[in-house]
């Protein structure tokens, strides 16, 4: 328990860190976008995570979550005029009653099944974005207002660099607070043998409808002040291939990590800017990458590292 | 009126041929290996471009779609063999991802041999559609639920009369009981592939005339593939072949009645709707779990 305790704290503590000492290496605008680009990016897994590591379940459908935060900011906001936070706010409702809904049943479906409901979701909701262009701007997108609060207006990389940061340490902090409460240890039952932990008493389609939900939050959440960020949001998103990426973010980082998963989103986000040297042979190395990761390191990329240290548990 | 609903239905089944194809590749590789092959679309891919791009440099059209076909059974094998064999024991959610994968560095090589542009295949047998009651079928939509249906019954026939397809189907049932009679489970994955990506390549060649071929036209196909054998009930092939069919009915029902911007949107829609209600698709069997 100590040890939990203290792994915990060191864990926060590192990333409290290097959120705080990072903007000093970040000499310009292009490196804190590529920055707050992966906090966003990390404040999605770490959600998945708990789904995806903790639960057991996949979700092949995220990025439609991220979409409708997204875009009930972009439209409450821009189209209706309601307060930016109040449109964060209603968007995450829904997504959370949405999720909700969704939810119960599919969550008693296993493995593949759940893939397939989830990959239904986020097509379905990347297509109405692309169709309904009255509303979203179809295609090509809808440009957004800058968050505003409290008549102070959110703007400039700096700004929301620190906005990122502490997003993404209380959504950490958040996290492990919930895999060392009881629910966390029923969902690691639950991962574990969902029959044996149903023996013992946990209600485990409760707590997985409550994982999910959290995540498709969490996901709501990143995609509204991600809107107001950039300024501009298109389907692309909310499509397929964005729940792919996040999906692959969490498992190269290392499932059932909180740390591997901002680990895996800060690799991934910055890998494409890397890749660009490789131009027309990118696709195929991030393919290759995306294999010999899983091939070779199947637990992700933090759990293998911390498996050549030298054990401190041991000692 | 009736016309209308016909020729729909018509174009429905065509599309629905080649959902089956995909389902039944999906179904097949479930089978033996328990992966859900993302990269089946890219099989399909495969299987368009080479039969576009080789008859375009005046290779003759069966020799084409033959090279093809070889071309995505070997990268189906290769598949297999260098990423899914070697992380047998890993998670579902780790299979997946290498499938996944597979199919963005295949679909990168394709961009790099074949380029980004559509590649135009010419209809097998001209262009003039068939008038059949008020409706017009165009000939090469014969050609799709021809072949279709041919490799559906010959499959179907491989898994219930020969040999290797009866090991096969005990590889599914049990792996380990399978490997104890001494069957080559490790062949049996391997081989398994290989078909589905043979279908998959057949598929695309025939499609080609009516979709054009493009280095990302498995995208979709595959995914409709997967709902296709959801929908049916994962690896319960006559159900993939019947859940592709339904598929391909409701998409082309839903453009002409209710909104053509939608039409992608349908197969997923009843995949929701199915799964609801029916968690184990339309024919599958209720599992139980081992503990």
């Amino acid at each position: 328990m100590n040890r939990i305790l203290h792994g915990r704290l060191t864990g926060l503590a590192v990333l409290g860190a290097i959120i705080a000492v990072l903007p000093v290496f970040l000499t310009n605008n292009f490196y804190l976008d590529v920055a707050i680009l992966a906090g966003f990016n990390a404040v999605v897994c770490v959600g998945l995570n708990l789904l995806i590591g903790y639960a057991g379940q996949i979700s092949l459908g995220h990025a439609g979550f991220f979409g409708i935060g997204a875009y009930a900011s972009g439209v409450l906001v821009g189209v209706y005029g309601w307060p930016p936070i109040a449109a964060l706010l209603a968007g995450a409702l829904f997504v959370g009653a949405l999720a909700f809904a969704v939810a119960k049943p599919i969550l008693r479906l296993k493995g593949h099944y759940l893939a397939m409901a989830t990959l239904g979701i986020g097509i379905i909701v990347s297509i109405v974005l692309r169709t309904e262009s009255g509303l979203t701007g179809g295609p090509d997108g809808m440009m957004v207002e800058p968050f505003k609060l409290f008549g102070v207006e959110l703007y400039g990389e700096k700004v929301w660099y620190w906005v990122v940061g502490v997003l993404l340490f209380v959504v950490v902090w958040l996290s492990l607070n919930l895999i060392d409460s009881p629910m966390g240890r029923a969902l690691r039952a639950v991962h574990g043998s969902e029959v044996a932990a149903e023996v013992v008493g946990v209600d485990t389609a409760r707590f997985k409808v409550m994982v999910f939900v959290l995540s498709a939050v969490f996901a709501s959440v990143a995609g509204s002040l991600f809107a107001h960020y950039a300024g501009l949001i298109t389907p692309a998103k909310a499509d397929f291939f964005k729940s792919i990426e996040l999906v692959t973010m969490v498992v190269f980082g290392g499932m059932a990590s909180t740390f591997g998963a901002v680990v895996g989103a800060v690799v991934l986000t910055l890998l494409p800017q890397a890749l660009t040297v490789f131009q027309d042979y990118q696709q195929i190395v991030l393919g290759a990458i995306l294999m010999a990761t899983m091939v070779f390191m199947p637990k992700g990329l933090l759990p293998t590292l911390a498996g050549l240290l030298p054990s401190r548990r041991r000692a | 009126m009736l016309a209308e609903l016909l020729q729909y239905l018509l174009s429905g089944l065509t599309i629905g041929a080649i959902y089956a194809l995909a389902g039944l590749g999906f179904s097949i590789i479930y089978n033996a290996s328990h992966v859900i092959n993302f990269a089946q679309g890219e099989f399909i891919m495969i299987g368009g471009m080479a039969s576009a791009t080789l008859t375009a440099s005046g290779v003759p059209l069966p020799l084409a779609i033959l090279i093809g076909c070889g071309g995505a059974m070997l990268v189906g094998v290769a598949v297999a063999k260098f990423a899914v064999e070697r992380a047998r024991k890993a998670s579902t959610v780790t299979l997946i991802i290498i499938t996944i994968g597979a199919s963005i560095f295949l679909r990168g090589v394709a961009e790099l041999v074949w380029g980004k542009d559509f590649k135009r295949l010419d209809a097998f047998s001209g262009e003039t559609p068939i008038q059949l009651f008020g409706a017009s079928l165009q000939p090469q939509s014969l050609w799709v639920m021809g072949c279709a249906g041919v490799l559906i019954v010959a499959i179907g026939l491989f898994f219930n009369k020969t040999l290797t397809g009866k090991a096969m189907l005990a590889t599914s049932h049990n792996r380990l009981a399978a490997q104890l009679v001494g069957i080559d489970v490790k062949r049996v994955v391997l081989a398994s592939f290989a078909l589905s990506a043979a279908l998959g390549a057949v598929g695309g060649a025939v499609v080609a005339p009516i979709t054009f071929s493009y280095t990302e036209m498995g995208i979709m196909l595959g995914l409709k593939g997967f709902t296709a054998a959801v929908l049916g009930g994962l690896g319960h092939g006559p159900g993939a072949v019947a859940g592709g069919l339904i598929v391909g009915v409701a998409e082309a029902l839903g453009a002409g009645y209710l909104s053509s911007a939608y039409k992608d949107a349908v197969a997923f829609v009843i995949i929701l709707a199915v799964l609801l209600f029916m968690p184990n698709g339309l024919f599958g069997k209720r599992g139980t779990e081992r503990v």
